[in-house]
């Protein structure tokens, strides 16, 4: 079954990548969204029913093989595994259906279900994989199908420039995770995960010298492994191709660049724990560039016009919070965060598109407003999609030990939770940024709802009239992801980090002892009271100044847009990111590469050895100079006679 | 298996039907010039089938030399061939890649039989490369091989042919000059010209003086460094690549695709043959100078090729990137590295023969390779935009093609040695994905707004009939690349032990401790 499950969607790929013009693209549109359907359900089947205590592998082909290195292809049996099929087929499975209805109107629909398939098949092959290998095939197949389908538009200039720089900026991260990988196969002589895993307490005695620089070896592996993490998760200071990347049709969006893709850099954390745990400066990192992150993302996300833009800040800033989680060691809260995420967010960016398509892809939201009327079913998704990504609920309150709440609130609130147990400067940093984040996340949602939905329209006379709602194909895919967001925290709040969270992992992630009796999740839910509602009170403030900025005094935003010109213009060109990196990586490789052409290349190697070959035989470089290309035949044959005479000289010298 | 004459009739073969071709084949007319292409593709063709038998009748589990054939030849000297599992990839390489470049020339109108000839002799002295086991026999046919692609590049290439040929040729057989006086003198100190005895024979590693300088490594060193020259130059390694650029930008598709895939691996092939089993401690003492070299060439040609605005130019300095990680992983000389140079330049074969076929078929449509001429042929050529996003993402070494498996694992080899060579290396994972995407961006993808390019018309049969056998070894190998691993992972496995004993020796006896107290002392 979990063979099928991985290999169901690559099928629906080829199927309806080369078969179209057979089948018809009615066709290749059903049979992958059904094969979606069918992974799906079966990723739910062997979700409920997996023994996570009795982790299994199932090998199906030999890969690399090289003396030491073993790497087959495999599957990886535990909690973790089904945990991310259920979250990658169950979305895939309703974009599938979303996108039937969304690219209605395009003209390449096979070609789009065929990268959306073989997307999922990658992310699959990622998140089963059983050996760092097979992790990094996943990696990198799903950053090509990012980049296909980034740039699926490919007549528009915008979106192949996105499309390149997704690519190219996630290589930076492949970058590290190739050297962790290369670094834990010196180490362990193995890429198998197990035999990593049970190196790890070893080499954490170890130390490795890497550039010179003498560092702890795990120490050492675990950060080129999150330097990976932070290319396809878009941490700061690898984050610029986020936002960039939707430039890709909606659905994508929602698919890759919320709900799957960019969490595989957060699931690869926790897969890695058994490592991770012996590095705790590594994991301080983590957390303190988690939370940075989503505090960054949060701020830039204040002021963006694009409905899109703002969406996608706010996933780098929600992946934030899983990585600071992570980072505190809390995998189980990470994880947890990433499937309540994975719906809500989805939800958000469908209803977004779902908003776009209603209003003939327009993006700007100061062009929209009033919408609710127009779009009820989406309008209600949206809302509650932002109820749940602001983290509402009731704090303090348990029923059946368990927090009553929308899923965010649920699981975010003991990410943060988690950070300010683990203390220390940079815990009571991360829990300090992530909490002030909170306020951003809380007053960009409600910004885009309000501009949004509610008020006056901005919109055209025209589009606003003909804004409609969405077809069915469309919009069920939201209902369904709306229960989600709803109940996905709560339904599942006693596995992943409840009082069922031992027996429900099983071996799958490590939490080594601190010296703690509790583990880090039970401990994290005694901090003190106030500590505890500290982040919740921040979302309601943020929240409120939404109410007064976009509803109460809707002429503030543009007031304080122009008293503070710098911060405004600073934060709406993202911190400058781009043009920094323009500035010191873009234009000096071109630079280096024009100059090493026509200065290295060109003067003076050629002019060397051109120089000396050809000045040593001056008359050739006259010869050179006019020949025909029937005289080339002269020239053969006098080398033919030098070969000749060659074998008569060792004929003549080695004859016995 | 001794009385098997196999290897020599597929090597010569080729050879025959370009005798028969000349000898026989009159006028110049239509009907000619299609008799000789129909036999050069059947004459190549049947190299291919010829060649099979050996794929079949190898035993990959002996590490020895199979198929061996051995006779007196003029003047005393020996024939000898025969193949291991180092050199029998090569040759199916050559017989595999012929039948396709001789169809993808079907357009060709200028001095036809020649062409076809040319292309015929070329490749036996391609496979007399890989299949000698004989020194001078080897040697013969390593410069021999110059001659045909000379003229094939001097006269079917572009405008600049004759600057191009003088070109390589010059710098390929002033390499060469240098092997040749090691070759005598290796003959003088083993007393034979036999590969076999000589890869047995251990040349001295004692330190010598040389003009007031103390060489360690002595004798093993000078042979080495002449053996480098030669090797070097046919990679090509940096900074003596600066021939493959123009010879490639001037070389006819067919010239191309066979410099590219074929060419290139006689230098790897020779350095794997020669330099690392023959003069393994000398190779212990250059390590750390071909890392530096093939860093840089990883990293220079890198950004250079950022910056080109003729495909085949871009496509030609990429080619000298990934050779840089072969020559990383053939002087890391362990098993990962051997293995994944192997793999490398098998594999680099299909995706460079297949990049520069690509080039071939919009060059043959449009008669230019500017960058800037193109854009938007997405529109039009579906097919075409598949294929070419297939070859770029191989190209720049994604897993699940064989781009990825020679690039990881050379990598891997190579870290053990150096992880700094590797930091550097690893850079070209970036900047080979920057190149790559950009040309396809800006030839592939885009509206298609000029006029010229309005009636293109997508791949023909004949263009997808040739690419689709590099299709499927591109993406086979690159999900089993047991395929050929498993060829020449015992040979390679003897070749590493036999530099680890030999090296283990050296240390033993005090060799290598010179050289470390020189590097130590530079540093």
């Amino acid at each position: 079954m979990y063979t099928a499950i991985l290999l169901l969607p690559l099928l629906g790929a080829l199927i309806a990548g080369f078969t179209h013009r057979w089948i018809g693209e009615q066709a290749a549109m059903v049979i992958t969204t059904g094969l979606l359907f069918v992974c799906a359900l079966f990723s739910w089947i062997v979700h409920l029913s997996l023994d996570p205590l009795d982790p299994d592998r199932i090998v199906l082909m030999s890969w690399i093989v090289s003396g030491e290195l073993q790497a087959d292809w495999a599957i990886r049996v535990d909690r973790l595994t089904t945990i991310m099929l259920v979250v990658v087929t169950s979305v895939s499975a309703l974009v599938h259906l979303y996108s039937i209805g969304y690219m209605e109107e395009d003209t390449a629909k096979p070609r789009f279900f065929a990268y959306l398939s073989f997307f999922t098949f990658a992310m699959l092959a990622l998140v089963t994989g059983d050996t760092l290998l097979q992790i990094f095939f996943g990696w990198e197949g799903v950053g090509v199908a990012s980049y296909l389908l980034i740039g699926f538009w490919f007549k528009k200039s915008s979106a192949n420039a996105a499309a390149m720089k997704a690519f190219i900026v996630n290589r930076v991260g492949d970058f590290g995770f190739l050297l962790g990988m290369f670094l834990l196969f010196g180490l362990a002589g193995s890429i198998q995960l197990d035999d990593v895993f049970a190196a790890a307490p070893d080499l954490a005695a170890q130390s490795y010298s890497f550039l010179g620089i003498e560092a702890n070896a795990v120490e050492l592996a675990c950060v080129l492994l999150f330097i990976g993490a932070m290319g396809k998760s878009a941490q700061l200071f690898l984050h610029t191709w986020l936002p960039d990347a939707m430039e890709g049709p909606t659905p994508v969006s929602a698919l890759i660049h919320a709900a799957t893709m960019v969490t595989a850099g957060v699931f690869l954390v926790c897969r890695m724990s058994p490592v991770f745990e012996y590095a705790p400066m590594a994991l301080t990192l983590v957390m303190v560039v988690g939370a940075s992150t989503a505090l960054f993302a949060g701020s830039v996300g204040l002021v963006q016009q694009d409905i899109k833009r703002v969406i996608a800040y706010s996933t780098c800033s929600q992946l934030g919070y899983m990585f600071a989680a992570a980072g505190a060691g809390a995998y189980e809260a990470a994880m947890f965060h990433l499937y309540t995420h994975a719906f809500f967010k989805a939800l958000l960016f469908l209803g977004a598109g779902s908003v776009i398509h209603g209003m003939h892809h327009e993006q700007n939201m100061f062009k929209m407003g009033g919408l609710a009327k127009k779009l009820p079913l989406t309008h209600m998704g949206m809302l509650l999609g932002t109820l749940a990504i602001t983290g509402v609920g009731i704090p303090f309150l348990y029923i059946l030990h368990t927090p009553i709440g929308f899923a965010g609130f649920v699981s975010k609130e003991n990410v943060i939770w988690t950070t300010y147990l683990r203390g220390g400067e940079a815990g009571i940093y991360a829990y300090m940024l992530l909490s002030l984040a909170a306020i951003f996340t809380a007053f960009y949602s409600w910004r885009l709802m309000y501009l949004t939905f509610y008020g006056e329209t901005r919109a055209d006379h025209h589009t606003y009239d003909h804004a409609h709602e969405s077809p069915w194909t469309m919009t069920a895919p939201l209902v369904i992801l709306s229960a989600g967001a709803v109940l996905a925290g709560m339904e599942f709040y006693p596995d992943f980090i409840g009082h069922h969270e031992n027996e429900w992992w099983g071996p799958a992630l490590l939490n080594l002892p601190r010296g703690e009796t509790l583990s880090i999740i039970d401990a994290a839910k005694h901090i003190p009271p106030l500590a505890q509602f500290f982040p919740f009170a921040c979302m309601l403030l943020g929240a409120f100044m939404a109410w007064v900025f976009y509803w109460r005094y809707p002429h503030l935003p543009a007031a304080m847009a122009e008293r503070h010109e710098f911060l405004y213009k600073f934060l709406l060109n993202k911190w400058y990111f781009d043009e920094l990196y323009q500035f010191i990586f873009v234009r000096p490789a071109m630079w280096m590469g024009r100059m090493l052409w026509k200065l290295g290349d060109g003067a003076t190697i050629d002019g060397i050895i051109n120089g000396l070959s050809m000045g040593l035989v001056p008359r050739l470089t006259r010869f050179a100079g006019r020949v025909q290309s029937g005289y080339l035949f002269h020239y053969a044959f006098v080398m033919l006679i030098g070969i000749a005479g060659l074998i008569t000289w060792f004929s003549v010298a080695g004859g016995h | 298996m001794a009385d098997s004459n196999l290897l020599t009739l597929v090597t010569f073969f080729p050879l025959i039907a370009a005798l028969v071709l000349v000898v026989f084949l009159r006028g110049e007319d239509e009907a000619a010039n299609l008799n000789a292409k129909r036999l050069a593709l059947l004459a190549t063709s049947a190299t291919f089938l010829l060649s099979i038998p050996l794929l079949t009748g190898f035993d990959p589990g002996d590490p020895g030399f199979q198929f061996v054939e051995q006779g007196a030849w003029i003047g005393g000297l020996e024939y000898r061939m025969g193949v291991d599992g180092i050199s029998l990839p090569f040759v199916l390489l050559t017989t595999f890649f012929f039948p396709l470049t001789i169809y993808a020339s079907w357009g060709v109108t200028h001095r036809v039989k020649e062409y076809m000839a040319a292309f015929m002799v070329l490749e036996t002295l391609i496979l007399g490369v890989f299949t000698s086991l004989d020194m001078i026999l080897f040697y013969l046919f390593f410069e021999g091989g110059l001659i045909p692609m000379f003229l094939i590049i001097g006269i079917w290439g572009g405008k600049e042919r004759i600057y191009a040929a003088f070109k390589f040729f010059l710098y390929t057989l002033l390499g060469s000059l240098l092997m040749l006086v090691a070759m005598v003198y290796m003959y003088y100190d083993a007393g034979t010209t036999d590969m076999a005895q000589l890869l047995r024979h251990s040349f001295s590693a004692e330190p010598m003086e040389m003009l007031g300088y103390t060489i360690p490594g002595g004798v093993q060193t000078l042979l080495w460094l002449a053996f480098f020259a030669s090797f070097a130059v046919k990679m090509p390694m940096w900074p003596v690549h600066t021939w493959l650029p123009d010879a490639h930008v001037q070389a006819p598709t067919a010239g191309s695709v066979i410099l590219a895939a074929i060419l290139l691996k006689m230098g790897g092939y020779g350095f794997l043959r020669f330099s690392l089993p023959m003069f393994p401690v000398a190779s212990e003492i250059m390590v750390g100078f071909v890392f530096f070299v093939s860093v840089v060439a990883i990293i220079y040609t890198s950004l250079v090729a950022l910056t080109q605005e003729d495909i085949k130019k871009l496509i030609a300095y990429s080619s000298v990137a990934h050779m840089g990680f072969v020559t990383l992983g053939i002087f890391a000389a362990n098993q990962q590295g051997v293995d994944g140079a192997m793999f490398q330049m098998i594999s680099h074969g299909f995706i460079s023969g297949a990049l520069f076929l690509c080039v071939g078929v919009v060059y043959d449509r449009m008669h230019t390779r500017e960058i800037a001429a193109y854009g938007g042929l997405a529109n039009r050529m579906p097919i075409y935009a598949t294929v070419m996003m297939l070859f770029t993402m191989a190209n720049v070494g994604l897993p699940g093609t064989s781009g990825f498996v020679g690039e990881f694992l050379t990598m891997m080899g190579a870290f053990q040695v150096s992880s700094l060579a590797v930091f550097g290396a690893a850079t070209g994972v970036i900047l080979s994905a920057a190149y790559a995407l950009w040309l396809y961006r800006r030839v592939v993808f885009g509206d298609l707004i000029k006029q010229s390019l309005a009636a293109i018309k997508d791949m023909n049969a004949r263009e997808t009939v040739v690419i689709a056998p590099l299709v499927v070894a591109t993406i086979l190998f690159g999900v089993y690349p047991s395929l050929a691993l498993d060829l020449f992972a015992v040979s390679v496995e003897a070749l590493v032990d036999g530099v680890e004993t030999a090296r283990e020796a050296a240390l033993a006896d005090g060799l290598l401790q010179l050289a470390a107290e020189m590097a130590t002392e530079g540093n």
